[in-house]
């Protein structure tokens, strides 16, 4: 790990002018990302600002019926949280269905939405990665890509964002809140927050120098059947080969939203207009113009039977 | 004569780690540019077990290195030390984390429990005794983290934190096998005592596995 200097932010315009002031400089919360990638030195920083005293760890309900979850709500009490799981259950079945106990104790819901690819040729920084080293090519294209993106992706990246908490904010239109380096404020909506990696997979989000994420805000609860199917290599403690993120009313209208397909939460509103009519042309809509490799063009059909599994629950349940 | 096998034992695996370093220097030099800065020092206070400790560590110094390496509880382990193994299983301010993914200077008054402040070998805590009992374990280097984990996940089961399990998220969850499986999942054990651990964490929740 290359050495770097610390220190404790007291406000979160203070942390942000501190980002960017000091060249090379990152946040840390939980730290469970940042710091597996700099033991690796994928991640450099000179200089850490440590954002947990800021008070950003609070739920709080919203005029309008919504829910204001502050950036430093650690996973486990948001899928804990007795509004989340009566209001909200898609993301407590989402954020639980992710890492591992330990993990969620620590990890954040902002640093879960920054968390970096697990893409192996990404971590392995003798292999090139345009992610990792802009310009230096892509290994995983060509590579064992079993894992990586179908749809989305690009000549320079076929990376996905791991996520699973992310995917369940896609469906529930969740906005990002954010403050800037001159204490002025702003939101990003859920769906242009994540970036696809076109010719710069590096530029991940669309934030900016010195942004940093006070609270993500959830619109008044939609009510409906919501499931969050995850599938993957092992029962439990697996990044997603593939998820699927359900709302579904009593009409048969709802939302969709992919996993472990993209370099970001998979969700194309046009298909949901075809959920009524079921999962084969839903997922054929969400999945157009895919272009897998050799080694996950079997996640197109994943994707189908996992949609055909997560409705056919849903009707279960509302029968 | 158990001091002596002791220290001979770490010696040896002293050794083994520094033929490992050799053997992936060419990496090491072809990441660690020029510009290294220099370490910085920084102090932190930690309760540990009860004791508080003033410590001056490097920055980079994570939890668990300051456990095993400046305050000499080795008895949390560093396993992959990336997260994915839960050796390094340790109760944070109530909570089990994995001390390799934090750093040190982050936990300032902080209390942490490994565990060595759990039970000694003449007092042990009951989840020890229980792993003792049901054959928790083989070689046991997995052992105190999945102690830590298992007194933690009985503690959530019993605050009514869910699972990906639980099938109804709205009730209180309920300690069966499936659940401590789940709850279990990161802490990994490469000679399969899994069973017995779950029989184990049972006894103690007073439920049969």
């Amino acid at each position: 790990m290359k050495a770097f200097s610390y220190e404790r932010a007291k406000t979160p315009a203070e942390a942000a002018a501190a980002a960017t002031r000091i060249r090379g400089a990152k946040f840390i919360a939980g730290g469970t990302n940042l710091l597996d990638l700099m033991k690796l030195e994928i991640e450099t920083p000179v200089h850490l600002i440590d954002v947990n005293g800021l008070a950003l760890d609070k739920i709080e309900a919203m005029p309008d019926g919504g829910l204001r979850i502050g950036a430093l709500v650690r996973n486990t009490d948001l899928a804990a949280d007795d509004r989340v799981r009566r209001e909200y259950p898609l993301l407590s079945r989402a954020l639980l269905a992710g890492a591992s106990g330990q993990l969620r104790n620590k990890a954040t819901t902002a640093g879960n939405l920054l968390q970096r690819t697990r893409c192996a040729y990404f971590y392995d920084t003798s292999m090139a990665c345009n992610k990792r080293a802009p310009g230096s090519g892509c290994s995983a294209i060509g590579g064992i890509s079993r894992q990586l993106a179908v749809i989305g992706s690009s000549e320079a990246c076929i990376a996905t964002h791991p996520s699973d908490m992310a995917v369940a904010m896609r469906a529930l239109d969740a906005t990002v809140e954010i403050v800037k380096p001159n204490g002025a404020t702003r939101t990003i909506p859920i769906a242009t927050f994540h970036r696809l990696p076109g010719g710069t997979p590096h530029v991940e989000t669309n934030l900016q120098a010195g942004e940093l994420i006070t609270a993500v805000t959830l619109p008044k609860p939609v009510g409906g059947t919501q499931l969050y199917y995850k599938v993957r290599d092992r029962a439990s403690y697996a990044f997603a080969l593939v998820s699927v993120a359900l709302i579904q009313q009593k009409d048969g209208t709802g939302r969709v939203a992919l996993g472990g397909v993209a370099h970001k939460p998979w969700r194309v509103e046009a298909a949901e207009k075809l959920l009524p009519r079921g999962a084969k042309p839903t997922a054929e809509r969400l999945l157009a113009n895919a272009k897998p490799t050799h080694d996950n063009e079997f996640k197109l059909k994943l994707v189908e039977r996992t949609l055909a599994a997560v409705l056919a629950h849903a009707k279960e349940l509302r029968s | 004569m158990q001091d002596s096998e002791d220290i001979n034992r770490r010696e040896v695996l002293i050794a083994g780690a520094a033929t490992a370093a050799a053997a992936a220097l060419p990496y090491t030099a072809l990441s660690q540019g020029s510009g290294t800065a220099a370490p910085v020092i920084s102090k932190v206070s930690i309760e540990v077990n009860g004791k508080t400790h003033e410590l001056s560590l490097d920055t980079r110094t994570t939890l668990l290195d300051a456990l095993r390496d400046h305050l000499h509880l080795t008895g949390t382990k560093k396993g992959c030390d990336h997260g994915q193994c839960g050796a390094c299983t340790v109760i944070a301010g109530g909570r089990r984390i994995n001390s390799c993914l934090t750093l040190a200077v982050m936990h300032e008054g902080d209390q942490v429990t490994t565990i060595e402040g759990l039970g000694t070998p003449d007092k042990m805590h009951p989840m020890q005794a229980a792993f003792v009992k049901h054959d928790g374990f083989q070689c046991g280097y997995c052992t105190p983290g999945q102690i830590c984990s298992a007194v933690a996940v009985l503690n959530e089961i019993k605050a009514g934190v869910p699972s990906h399990v639980s099938a109804d998220l709205l009730a209180a969850p309920q300690v069966t096998n499936a659940e401590l499986r789940e709850r279990m999942s990161g802490n990994i054990c490469r000679c399969g005592a899994y069973s017995n651990i779950a029989e184990a964490m049972a006894e103690v929740a007073g439920v049969s596995a």
